[in-house]
């Protein structure tokens, strides 16, 4: 009983800087936003306690609605689309192709940049008078036309496009190294029942992959939240405020526009909204784990 | 392991600083923020360099490129409690809050002896200092409501005058459009846009008009009437830009002026210093003109604040810098470079371009209004602009309904 209550001390000494960091450095911040988004703060904090005026100005804020909207539209496409495309690109390569690390390197290649080139990059082949359309339009087809990212209702799309092209090689490689996991005796059984590969790829191999595409599905949606250089360097939140993100709304009026007060608002309806969406699902796990528990 | 390597590190930089402190000690030095870096701006900012180096000054630059992104350096820097000495800023309500907080330090004393209040405008001089005491050193004006053209394309197109009125303007881009050139070069950011707007706008409503809708915040019917006029205009104008003008920089449509690609372009006179770098000379290769029936000029000034800071040379290089940016020579150089107009108003004209003599004229004589960021809260800019750009990219928007949400930026 002692030596369990003085190995438990030890541990309590040794995890003391984690706890003060997340305390001090994750829910101090936090607390400290959220007081913030209850005063008239501008460009310095204030103390100037003005209640919920600062919430009510942000959902009146018409930017503001439509930045909740985009990450919503380019959230679920961008997280749906990179696990797709991942995983495809991963069954592609996992049957032993000729030069499959040279694939894999390009594939995985945009990965390693960082959004803010994969922002230009895109926004350079977008742009109607300089990339794609030109250049079909050169080649003689003059009617060719691809301007989505100077279109407010297609601009997003574009946004998604770029975020897919960075992020599916993550996925690719989460899930080809799952595959490389599953035992080759499944394969022989499934192909000595004459099932097509496909069939094979959907029906078994993709169940099993379950954690592996969870795992970098929580990853990219936790991207998804932070989208920031990627606007910035591809559309700057236009045309208008067509690819407007919370996280930039949140960036101009820390500084450009002086709202703190505003922007800690924004800040904090943004956490919560994370809260709301990942509460549920931990909910649902920890009664999974406790039912298992008891059984 | 880490901690031990900060130690050496701070002590390392201690020591050095120690040691440079010990030589350069008396030598005034300045670490300059400022967003100036097109070529141009860069050009202008170098004039003043050159002058602080020459009057035994240490120079460090930190120039950041974006109005915006700058900005925020600065705050973060200034929050830190690491300010640079010395940072550009437009004049105005924007510096407000950091005077009340007690974050710059006056320069009344300079400003006193070098008799800054007998040389500059009334206006300027009154937008330079708070309760009282002079804070801004400023470098020079800008006329913002111009219009640049090339020469070239005018004459291909066979417009051999200037447009006299909006009528005779959009006749004259119809024309640039049969030629087969882009009739006008747009700079595709929010902050652009509005500048187009304010021009528009003071060909409305007037000097009075414009002062008693930003100033007086009046939403009486000629305002109303005015902004919605004022939509009309700007709505016409989509029709002469090019697909790929959402998001573009002033610089690279000045470009498209100067290579002959496009025909005018709306955008203050530092788009002049672009001109002037390419080797283009006014009245020969381009022209200007204040935007068409306009009875007067949209300015915007900068200048220089000064953060407080502890360190001694950094204190007499603020000083040395106040003095040099007032200098009347270099108001002039500096003006040349940059496109911009001096501030004193007892320079030698004669150097100055058709463009800058023009605008000095309109300036001593009244017929100026301020550009927003000189007389709305930097929230208020910041809406100003965000309608704007909705308006621009949404060609459905009437203009009507538009007037209305202009005047929602107020509240």
């Amino acid at each position: 009983m002692q030596a369990k209550r003085r190995r438990s001390l030890a541990a309590t000494c040794a995890l003391l800087p984690t706890w003060l960091a997340a305390i001090f450095v994750y829910i101090g911040t936090m607390v400290w936003s959220v007081r913030l988004s209850f005063t008239d703060s501008t460009i310095f904090p204030s103390s100037n306690y003005v209640g919920f005026a600062q919430y009510t100005r942000l959902f009146k804020n018409s930017r503001w609605l439509a930045s909740l909207e985009n990450v919503l539209i380019f959230g679920a496409l961008y997280v749906a689309g990179c696990l797709a495309l991942g995983f495809v690109l991963a069954a592609a390569l996992d049957r032993k192709v000729r030069f499959e690390s040279m694939f894999r390197t390009i594939f995985l290649y945009p990965y390693a940049m960082s959004f803010v080139v994969t922002g230009l990059i895109w926004q350079w082949m977008l742009n109607p008078t300089l990339g794609i359309q030109a250049t079909v339009r050169a080649f003689g087809w003059q009617g060719f036309v691809f301007d989505w990212i100077v279109n407010r209702d297609m601009a997003i799309y574009t946004v998604v496009f770029a975020g897919v092209w960075q992020g599916a090689g993550l996925v690719m490689v989460i899930a080809l190294s799952g595959m490389r996991g599953i035992g080759e005796e499944q394969w022989k059984a499934a192909q000595i029942d004459g099932i097509p590969i496909w069939r094979i790829y959907l029906s078994i191999i993709l169940p099993q992959l379950g954690p592996a595409l969870a795992a970098s599905g929580m990853l990219l949606s936790m991207g998804v939240i932070k989208t920031y250089d990627l606007i910035v360097a591809q559309t700057g939140g236009g045309p208008g405020y067509s690819t407007e993100v919370p996280a930039k709304f949140i960036m101009d009026n820390l500084f450009e526009r002086q709202n703190l007060g505003l922007a800690s608002a924004g800040a904090t309806v943004l956490v919560l909204s994370v809260i709301i969406a990942v509460a549920p699902f931990r909910y649902a796990l920890a009664m999974r784990a406790r039912r298992r528990g008891a059984r | 392991m880490k901690n031990t390597m900060k130690l050496l590190l701070v002590g390392a930089a201690v020591l050095s600083a120690a040691i440079s402190s010990a030589r350069a000690e008396d030598k005034p030095k300045a670490e300059v923020m400022t967003s100036w870096t097109s070529g141009g701006e860069a050009a202008a900012l170098d004039v003043i360099k050159q002058e602080f180096e020459k009057r035994g000054g240490i120079w460090k630059d930190s120039s950041i490129a974006g109005f915006g992104a700058a900005d925020a350096a600065f705050q973060n820097r200034l929050v830190a409690g690491d300010p640079p000495a010395a940072k550009q800023t437009v004049l105005g309500l924007a510096n407000a809050d950091f005077v009340s907080q007690g974050l710059l330090s006056p320069i009344d004393g300079i400003a006193k002896a070098g008799k800054w209040a007998d040389v500059l405008p009334k206006s300027i001089a009154d937008l330079i200092s708070y309760n009282g005491q002079v804070y801004l050193a400023p470098t020079g004006a800008h006329g913002e409501s111009w219009v640049f053209y090339s020469k070239e394309t005018f004459a291909k197109a066979g417009v051999s005058e200037e447009p006299k009125s909006w009528d005779e303007f959009f006749a004259a881009l119809d024309k640039l459009k049969a030629a087969g050139v882009q009739p006008v070069a747009w700079g595709g950011q929010s902050w652009q846009e509005s500048k187009v707007f304010n021009m528009i706008l003071l060909t409305q409503v007037g000097i009075d008009g414009f002062l008693k809708i930003y100033v007086g915040k009046d939403k009486g019917e000629a305002s109303t009437e005015g902004v919605k006029k004022t939509l009309d205009i700007l709505g016409k104008l989509r029709a002469y830009v090019d697909e790929g003008a959402a998001g573009r920089n002033w610089n690279d449509a000045t470009a498209m002026v100067i290579t002959g690609k496009a025909g005018v372009q709306f955008m203050g006179d530092w788009a002049k210093g672009e001109f002037v770098a390419a080797g283009k000379a006014l009245g020969k290769d381009y022209g200007c003109m204040l935007a068409p029936q306009s009875p007067g000029m949209v300015y915007v000034a900068d200048s220089f604040s000064f953060p407080k800071i502890a360190d001694a040379a950094s204190q007499k290089g603020q000083t040395l810098l106040a003095e040099v940016a007032m200098d009347p020579a270099i108001q002039v150089e500096f003006s040349l470079k940059k496109g911009s107009v001096p501030m004193r108003t007892d320079v030698d004209k004669s150097k100055l371009d058709i463009c800058a003599q023009k605008g000095l004229e309109l300036m001593s004589a009244g017929k100026i209004v301020p550009d927003q960021a000189l007389i709305l809260s930097p929230q208020q800019a910041g809406a100003l602009n965000d309608f704007v750009d909705e308006f621009w990219t949404n060609p459905s928007e009437d203009s009507a309904s538009g007037a209305e949400k202009f005047f929602a930026i107020f509240e």
